[in-house]
Order: structure tokens, then sequence, then C-alpha cells
């Protein structure tokens, strides 16, 4: 029993993170229709950020850790999301338009050019990064197990909760939201009432890359090791569990990502840890074959 | 439209202040996304993390993109008229003899390139390894080209052939030759056995299970130790040999070596122009087996499937039994090139099996233009060779690659040569 809280507070946690980023997929998916194969990258430059924040802090002698922690939190959220616009504006709105294969091809091509880069730019090695927050709750106590809930994690879900309420007011409440929806139920329709279709698609590739950032910032805290090569299979599973929850569901891709997320933790804990990531495709694949419009999709009406 | 056309026909200069604005806009972006990844460098300073500054590469860059951007923006209007010129010169290209007379020409060079005087063995080695990818593309072609399925893990299959070979080989002592058509068949019945529950997802779910699928063939390839020995991959693969003849200075006793039958002198280069005309046959094989097929009843299905799905049901297709077969025959092509890739290197381990193989081959389906035999040829040969003569930049060949991919793409959407007329039609094609 202790031991599966442990691993239900583990899978949370990493269930939140790829949930943030399933969040960005399942947006983009929404409102262009493409899989934006780089966002895993930007996930990654998001991790990177957070490293270097940090590490200019603790060169600037900023040792008070809220501070710091808002400080990196800003930093890597508004240049990760300026890279989300960038990649946006080169790599897909000069293939509006054209077929559905090419801004695939172009993501992926952006996905390999983005690695590279942070690779060339950073170095291949694994970036270490000393804890910021260390520390945490013990739950519970039997004699062979205790519970552990750390500080860093109590911190990853409330800030979570925190980024879903926002962005949940941001698209139900405000005219970019409300934009948002128009362009992603009919791009033609909203364009025609005046909605700047171009400028809303901008903007939803820069609130995906800030949650992303988080993500990433996340990650860097959690783990503290970051490399250039995170961002392809952090991505490939926020991508699976997107397509879990329903593609084009925002409360879908949340909830695919913490599934995802438990069933790693409770796969690599009572299972095999090398077949854990075997585990997350196996069940997408089954959700597929019985909800091809996964848990909260709409399933899809063809037209002739 | 009007707009984009009035803009091209301007004279360059009198839109210089606008263009300049853009031309600092551009800049003041790359400033932003310059300063904390080139700008400053975080490095290991014994455990801790220090960081470096590097502002000259920031000056450097941000001033590369300002001047890229004015001059981009000035020569645009010529460009556009030129690259237009020039695309619409393309697609006329793969219409009647003229594409005809490349092919063979094509051909003949290929089946010349290991006897001209230049070929040294580099070369050769090079023309191997371009025209794995030309028969990789070409079984791709099959799945995405022809029947408009997206399969991003189409590696495993060629994961799948290489090991089936490997392991049949080392553990049965079987030959290359009774080898290959049993990788292939493995391969074919992966296609099926992962085909058969995920053919009836729509374009973009089934794209993401095949990736997934990629992924966990090489999960279980570096896991499974006991039969693949996982990371370390499986070593001294039974190399082919010419009929029953090895090729090797000298053979075990009793056995002829080829260079003995023949009455040459030793020369490993033999075996690599043997490893060269068999990858030859098998890719000029498989391009006549996909090429016989586009025109038979299944083929149309094919393409039919690819255009209308709904239509077909209407005509009496079954569209999962189409879609299965045109899985299988691709992965079954994958196969062969993977058994050849394993008996050619002698070595294989998980690593040569990852994604990005998977997106290179899936690129030159693309990059050529869906469904398109010769473009295939024609992106297998850039993405080959682009790499290989950026060899002093090793370093950045795959940024290169990455970018030059997004740039192909924005160029030429639809390919380089892309048409989506069906192969066999009524009539005279218009």
């Amino acid at each position: 029993m202790a031991y599966f809280l442990q691993q239900l507070i583990n899978g949370l946690t990493l269930g939140a993170v790829y949930g943030l980023i399933a969040l960005g997929y399942t947006m983009v998916y929404g409102i262009i229709g493409m899989i934006n194969f780089a966002h895993g990258e930007v996930y990654m430059i998001g991790a990177f950020m957070a490293v270097t924040a940090f590490t200019v802090l603790g060169v600037l002698g900023v040792t008070y850790v809220p501070l710091a922690l808002v400080v990196v939190l800003l930093v890597s959220v508004c240049f990760t999301a300026a890279y989300g616009w960038t990649i946006e504006r080169v790599a897909y709105r000069p293939l509006r338009g054209a077929p559905r294969l090419a801004p695939l091809i172009s993501a992926i091509g952006m996905s390999i050019f983005l690695q590279n880069y942070v690779q060339l730019l950073q170095g291949a090695r694994v970036k270490p990064m000393p804890p910021v927050i260390r520390g945490g709750f013990e739950l519970l106590h039997t004699e062979r197990f205790s519970v552990q809930l750390s500080y860093i994690q109590c911190f990853i879900m409330l800030l979570t909760v925190v980024l879903i309420a926002v962005f949940t007011l941001l698209i139900a409440r405000t005219k970019l939201g409300r934009a948002q929806r128009a362009c992603e139920q009919d791009r033609i329709m909203a364009a025609l009432l005046g909605v700047d279709v171009d400028r809303t698609i901008s903007l939803t590739f820069v609130i995906g890359a800030a949650l992303a950032a988080v993500a990433g910032m996340m990650v860097t805290m959690y783990y503290g090791v970051v490399d250039f090569f995170i961002g392809f299979l952090a991505g490939l599973k926020a991508f699976t569990a997107a397509v879990l929850g329903g593609i084009g569901s925002l409360p879908g891709a949340m909830l695919g990502g913490l599934l995802i997320g438990l069933v790693e933790a409770f796969y690599s804990a009572y299972f095999s840890i090398e077949y854990k990531d075997v585990a997350a495709f196996s069940i997408l694949v089954l959700v597929l074959i019985f909800r091809p419009s996964g848990l909260l999709g709409r399933p899809e009406v063809e037209k002739v | 439209m009007v707009s984009t056309v009035d803009r091209a026909a301007a004279p360059p200069l009198s839109r210089f202040p606008e263009r300049l604005k853009a031309a600092l806009a551009a800049a003041a972006v790359a400033l932003v996304l310059a300063v904390p990844l080139v700008g400053l460098r975080t490095v290991d300073q014994g455990g801790a993390l220090g960081i470096e500054t590097r502002w000259d590469w920031v000056g450097i860059g941000v001033a590369a993109v300002f001047v890229g951007r004015l001059a981009g923006g000035l020569l645009a209007g010529a460009w556009a008229s030129a690259a237009t010129r020039l695309g619409a010169a393309l697609p006329a290209l793969p219409h009647g003899r003229l594409m005809r007379g490349f092919a063979v020409a094509g051909i003949g060079f290929a089946v010349a390139l290991p006897f001209l005087p230049f070929a040294d063995r580099y070369v050769v080695d090079l023309g191997t390894t371009l025209l794995i990818y030309v028969m990789l593309g070409w079984g791709l072609n099959v799945v995405v080209g022809l029947a408009g399925l997206l399969d991003l893990g189409y590696v495993a299959f060629y994961a799948v052939g290489a090991y089936a070979y490997a392991l049949l080989a080392l553990h049965f002592d079987l030959s290359f030759w009774i080898c290959l058509p049993l990788a292939g068949l493995l391969a074919a019945l992966f296609g099926i056995a992962l085909g058969f529950p995920v053919l009836r997802l729509r374009g973009d779910y089934l794209a993401i299970v095949t990736l997934g699928f990629g992924e966990m063939i090489r999960i279980i390839l570096i896991n499974w130790q006991s039969l693949t020995n996982g990371p370390n991959g499986l070593s001294s693969i039974p190399r082919p040999s010419f009929f029953g003849l090895p090729f090797e200075r000298a053979p075990a006793a009793g056995v002829t070596a080829f260079h003995q039958l023949f009455g040459l002198d030793f020369s490993p280069e033999h075996r690599i122009v043997f490893l060269y005309l068999l990858i030859l046959t098998l890719a000029l094989l498989t391009n006549l087996f996909v090429l016989r097929l586009r025109r038979l009843p299944l083929g149309r299905a094919w393409e039919a499937l690819r255009e209308d799905e709904i239509a077909c049901r209407a005509l009496g297709i079954n569209p999962t039994n189409v879609k299965l077969s045109a899985f299988a025959i691709g992965a079954m092509l994958g196969g062969f090139a993977g058994a050849f890739f394993a008996t050619r290197q002698g070595f294989i381990s998980p690593e040569s099996f990852t994604f990005i193989e998977s997106a290179t081959i899936l690129a030159i389906v693309v990059l050529g233009g869906m469904g398109s035999q010769i473009g295939v040829v024609l992106a297998a040969a850039f993405l080959v060779l682009l790499p290989e003569i950026g060899r002093e930049f090793a370093q950045f060949r795959m940024l290169i690659f990455g970018a030059a991919m997004i740039l192909i793409m924005i160029w030429r959407p639809r390919g380089l040569l892309g048409r989506r007329d069906p192969t066999v039609r009524l009539g005279r094609p218009t």
C-alpha cells in the first residue's frame, strides 16, 4: 500500500510534466491540424534556459530560493516562447495550405536542426544541476517503507494546477481564447469575422512553448540533469498523451499526460524499468483500437 | 495573392525602408534568441556549473541575420520569379521520353560505375549506401506515396530484416540467398501484425502508432540481451558469397574463392563491387516490382484509397485489406534492405535503427515527391551526398541536414517531382 502510494505520487509528478507538454501538441493540432514535431525540442530548449538562468543567478549570488524560482520561470518562459514563435514563423507559416505532409517534414527538419543547434552551442555532455529545493514531507511510515512527498514534487504539482487554471481561464474567458477556439472550428470563417488568424496561430505557438518551458524547468529541477536529447522521448510520450486523451481536446491532453505518467511509474515499479516506454505505447495502441478518438476526443465525422 | 504579384514586380529599391524595417525586426528576434543559447554557455567546472560568455558570436549571428534578411528581401523579387520559372520547369520533366531517357542513362551509369576509372573504394561504398536508401525509399513509397499511409516507424522493418538475417546466418548457418527471402517474409509478417490493429486509424494516429512501434522495436532490441546481444549488437555476420564462392584471400580447404575461379589476383575490392552490384540488382528489382504493382488492380486500389477512402468503400474496395497489403509489401522491401545492410556491414546494433533513420527515409519519399520513383532517387542522392560533401563541416552535418529539409519543403511543398496523377487512366493524359 505504501509502495503504491509512493508510485502514485511519482507518477502524478511525471504526468504533470507530460501533460504540460501535451497541451502544446494538442493546441497546435487543434488549430492547424499538424503534428508539431519540434515541440519536444522546445521543451528541451526550455530546460536549457532554466539551467542557464539558474547558473547565472548562482554566479550573481542570488540565494533566496523563491526569488530565484520566479526569475528562472519568467526568463525561461519568455525566451522559450520566442523560440516557439520563431519556429512557427520560419518553418510552418510558409507552408500553410501546402499538402499535409509538407509541414510535418519541415517540423522533423526543425527538430533535427534544433537538437544539433543546442548540441553545438551547449555541448553534448549532460548538464548537472544541483537541487534547488531539498527535503520533503513524510506522509506515511511503515517499518519497511516510508512514503515521501518531496517539496519539489509539491512545487511541480502546485505549479501545474495554477498553470492549468490560468490556461483554462485564458481559453474560456479572454478575447485571445475566443479567437483561438474560433480558428479551431473554422479558420476561414473566423478570418471573415475579423479574427487575425495568423496572429492567433502565432500566439498558440507562444502559449504552447511557454507551457513546455515550464515543463522543461520542472524536469531540470526534478531530475537534476539535462542534455540535448531529452526532447525526443519526452515529446513522443507527450504526443502519445495528447492522442490518448483525444487530440484537440485540452482537458484530454492533461488527462492523457497524467495517465502516461502513472502507467510509466507503475510499470517500472512493478514490472521492468527497461520496458516502461513500451508499456506507454502499448496502452496507446489499445486505447486507439477501442476508442479511436481518444478518451475525451470528439469522434470525427467523415464527410464525403 | 494580388499583393504578392505586385511586390514581386516592383523594382527592388522602391520598398527599401520597409525591407530595412523587416531586417531590423529579424535581427531583434535573432538577438533575443541568441542571447541565452549562443551568448551564454554553461560549463562544467569540477561538478558545479559555471558560465562562459560569447557575445562576439551573438554579434556575428545577429549581423548575419540582418544582412541575410536585407539581402534576401532585396533579392526576393528576382528570386521569386526565378524560382517560379524553375518550379514550372521541374514538373514538366517527368513526362514523356525525356524522363525515360534520364532513367535509362541513370541505370546505365549505375551499372558502369564500379568499372569507371575514378571509382575507388570510397565512391563504390558511397554508391552502395545511396542505393540502400533508394531501395528503402522505394519501399516506403508504396506505403506513404501510393497508399497514403503515414508511416513514421519504417526503420522497424529495416531492423527486423537486418536482425533476422544476422540471427539466421549466425545460428543456423544459412546462406545469404536463403536468408534474404526469409528476412523479407519476417518483416512482412511484422508489418501485418502491426498493421492489423492499427490500420483502422486515421492518418495522424497511424503516424504516431508507427513511430511508437519503431521505438518499441529498438527498445526490445536493446533489452532482449539473450537474443540480440543488447546494445553491443551482433558482430561477425557472415558476408555474402558469389553463389557459393567466398571473397577471401585464403579460403578454407576444399573451397574455391572467387578470385581463384576467375583467375584474378585477390583484391578486397571484389567484394565491395559485388555488394554494390547486388544492391543495385535488388533496388532495380524493387523498382520493377513496384512499377508493375502500380498497374495491377491492387496498386490502383492503393492510389484510389489515398485519394478518397469513402469513395473506395462505396466501390467495394476493402480498405483494411488494401492498406494491409501496402503495409506488408512496404515492410517486406524494408526487410530486404535490412538483410542487405546486415551482410554489408558485418555488424549491426540498435544504434543503426533510430528514429532519425525513419525520418531520413520519409524525407526521401516526401522530398522526392510522393509516389514518384525517380524523385526518390534524386532525394536520396541529395540527402546521402549532402553530408558527404560537407565532410569538412562534419559537426554541422545534421544541422545543415535539418535546415535543408525545411528549406526544400518551403521551396517545393509537393516535393521535387510531386504529381498525383493516377498510374493508369482511361484515355490520354491531359
